[in-house]
């Protein structure tokens, strides 16, 4: 824990993290104001004692939609990193394992991937299945399977190489009980931290969509959605705008620079994949 | 010694493909092992000697089947290891393991000892975890480490703890047969002898057998009863340890011992017999492949390869100038 505390980075990035996943664990108990709740009268007001973060058009409680929000986009960056992780490390091993033909064709299919534009790929996806907030988490987590894949191809070829693989063959442990206990746990801290660094992709990334009306749907709270409804009011009400749009750039910057400590700590020699 | 061997090689052969890939061929054959035959009896330790890239780690693997074969048997107590099913040569694995190089990338750095130790117990199963615990901790003791390291990770060892870490785990199935590749080229000078005198000792006290991979003849001739000579891919002489040392009959050999240091500042230095590297294993040279660099060289060495012929009972060499006094048809 001390090594990792010792890393600048880590602990600027936990801290700003934290900050994150509190006002998200808050808002599911209690927030300042019912974050769907309309009132009429307090439509578009600036930041004050009752409002701290201003109301939207609907009289809106920002502060409470921007806590709500937090949550939506923690959703999004476990369940993507969870969808891209456990398919990606599969075929990644697979292809490492089986080389010749698995690999060329895990690979390939990568590259497939990749030479779509990520946001034109998302948007196909959620036009095609309709815009929810399940739909895009779906078109970001496929957009990180080849992601997650490569990393681990390009990781666990290495941990083939080294001897006590062949040990625990001589020793009679079969290539699964390998996999399990022996490639798996070696390839883990890179993975761990791609893991991070994509998961502030995700919050970008859902917010992208959402601001483009193809992810969250009103009236659900989420920091693209807000995003989205706020600039049409901007000169009325900038501060509609600057609150989601800062709790994004909050919560990424901290979940990157956990990432970054995280390697710094973990792993110094590691390249990043992507 | 019993008549049955351990261990019986015949004609194998291990060419590695270069290059090529899914839908390219291989640009060429790198060949490894080129048609090895010998014998390995219970309680003997065997020795294979060479130099870098002769083909000796290659053969080992192959004893243990960890790589496939082009062509050629491993019989292991009679059983032909290559047509066995995955399953029983599961159960085989109990009496056959393997001793590596490196201390340092053979010991997974996430596992404890007590996982590493215990790793192929608990791949054959049948023991409870408390069970395998104390025969690891046994084991740990043997082979002089101690009961308390159950719990620590390979960094907090030395490299010669390491390779002791390695014996016990090879230790660990009671195995019959041990391929000790290059077990102590890896260590310093001063940890040698004692991982060498522990290996001596536990062949002792469990009647196990070696094949002793190493490119030292020093340590090879302190340990071994019998060595093979390995040169690109073929054996070229095999004798018990006393006429190896005495008597060598290949100009290889020769130049091999000629080359051991000896601990005398007043010994003459005798010129070499030998001169150049080791050709191209892609491109072996026709003939004899020593051919290149013999001193006694002439022109059948260059057109035809010599087969491994007995002259003695106990010795056998691959050498025309040994042609003349064999004992026909015998390979040992």
């Amino acid at each position: 824990m001390k090594r990792f505390f010792g890393n600048l980075n880590f602990s600027v990035g936990f801290a700003l993290s934290a900050v994150v996943i509190i006002a998200a664990g808050i808002s599911l108990i209690w927030t300042p104001f019912d974050a769907n709740k309309m009132s009429a009268v307090e439509r578009l007001q600036g930041p004050s004692w009752s409002h701290p973060l201003g109301t939207d058009q609907y009289g809106r409680d920002t502060l409470s939609r921007v806590m709500t929000g937090a949550v939506n986009s923690i959703i999004v960056g476990l369940v993507t990193v969870a969808i891209g992780l456990s398919i990606g490390i599969v075929m990644g091993l697979a292809a490492s394992y089986y080389g010749r033909f698995v690999d060329e064709a895990v690979m390939r299919f990568s590259d497939l991937l990749f030479g779509f534009p990520a946001v034109l790929t998302a948007i196909l996806i959620t036009s095609t299945l309709g815009p929810s907030m399940i739909n895009a988490m779906l078109a970001i987590g496929i957009f990180y399977i080849p992601v997650f894949a490569r990393l681990t191809r390009a990781v666990a070829i290495t941990v083939y190489e080294r001897e006590f693989i062949t040990a625990a063959r001589a020793g009679g442990v079969s290539e699964l009980g390998i996999m399990w206990r022996h490639v798996l746990p070696n390839i883990l801290s890179p993975l761990l931290i791609q893991g991070t660094i994509q998961f502030a992709v995700a919050i970008l990334a859902e917010a992208g969509l959402s601001y483009l009306g193809l992810g969250t749907q009103p009236p659900a709270a989420s920091w693209g959605r807000m995003l989205n409804e706020a600039q049409t009011f901007m000169s009325r009400a900038p501060w509609m705008a600057v609150f989601p749009g800062l709790a994004i750039a909050w919560a990424v910057l901290g979940i990157n620079l956990l990432g970054d400590g995280l390697r710094d700590t973990l792993d110094p020699k590691m390249v990043r994949a992507r | 010694m019993p008549d049955t061997p351990l261990i019986q090689v015949t004609d194998l052969v291990k060419h590695f493909p270069l290059g090529g890939g899914v839908l390219a061929k291989p640009h060429g054959w790198v060949k490894a092992v080129e048609g090895v035959s010998f014998a390995v009896f219970r309680g003997e330790n065997f020795g294979l000697v060479g130099e870098s890239g002769c083909g000796k780690t290659t053969l080992g693997r192959l004893i243990m089947r960890l790589i496939k074969p082009t062509s050629g048997r491993v019989m292991f107590d009679g059983r032909d290891i290559f047509s066995l099913p995955k399953s029983e040569m599961m159960l085989l694995r109990r009496r056959m393991q393997i001793i590596f190089q490196d201390p340092y990338s053979s010991l997974d750095p996430r596992m404890k000892v007590e996982s590493i130790v215990g790793e192929p117990l608990r791949a054959i199963g049948g023991l409870s975890r408390g069970e395998r615990r104390s025969r690891v901790a046994t084991l740990l003791e043997k082979v002089g480490l101690h009961a308390a390291d159950l719990d620590k990770y390979p960094h907090e060892f030395s490299g010669g703890q390491r390779q002791r870490i390695g014996v016990a785990r090879a230790l660990c199935v009671n195995p019959d047969l041990i391929v000790a590749d290059e077990p102590v080229s890896a260590l310093d000078v001063s940890i040698r002898a004692q991982v060498l005198n522990l290996l001596i000792d536990l062949q002792e006290e469990l009647n196990l057998s070696y094949v002793f991979i190493s490119h030292d003849l020093g340590v090879v001739e302190h340990i071994c009863d019998r060595i093979a000579v390995m040169y690109l891919g073929s054996i070229i002489e095999l004798a018990n340890t006393e006429r190896f040392s005495r008597s060598p009959r290949h100009p290889y050999t020769e130049a091999l011992l000629k080359a051991v240091p000896f601990p005398d500042p007043h010994r003459k230095k005798e010129p070499a017999v030998m001169e150049g590297d080791v050709p191209n294993p892609i491109d072996p040279p026709p003939g004899c492949t020593f051919h290149p660099r013999c001193a006694y060289a002439f022109d059948r060495c260059r057109l035809e390869k010599p087969p491994l012929i007995k002259i003695v009972s106990n010795h056998s060499v691959a050498c025309w100038l040994n042609a003349g006094s064999g004992i026909e048809g015998g390979i040992q």
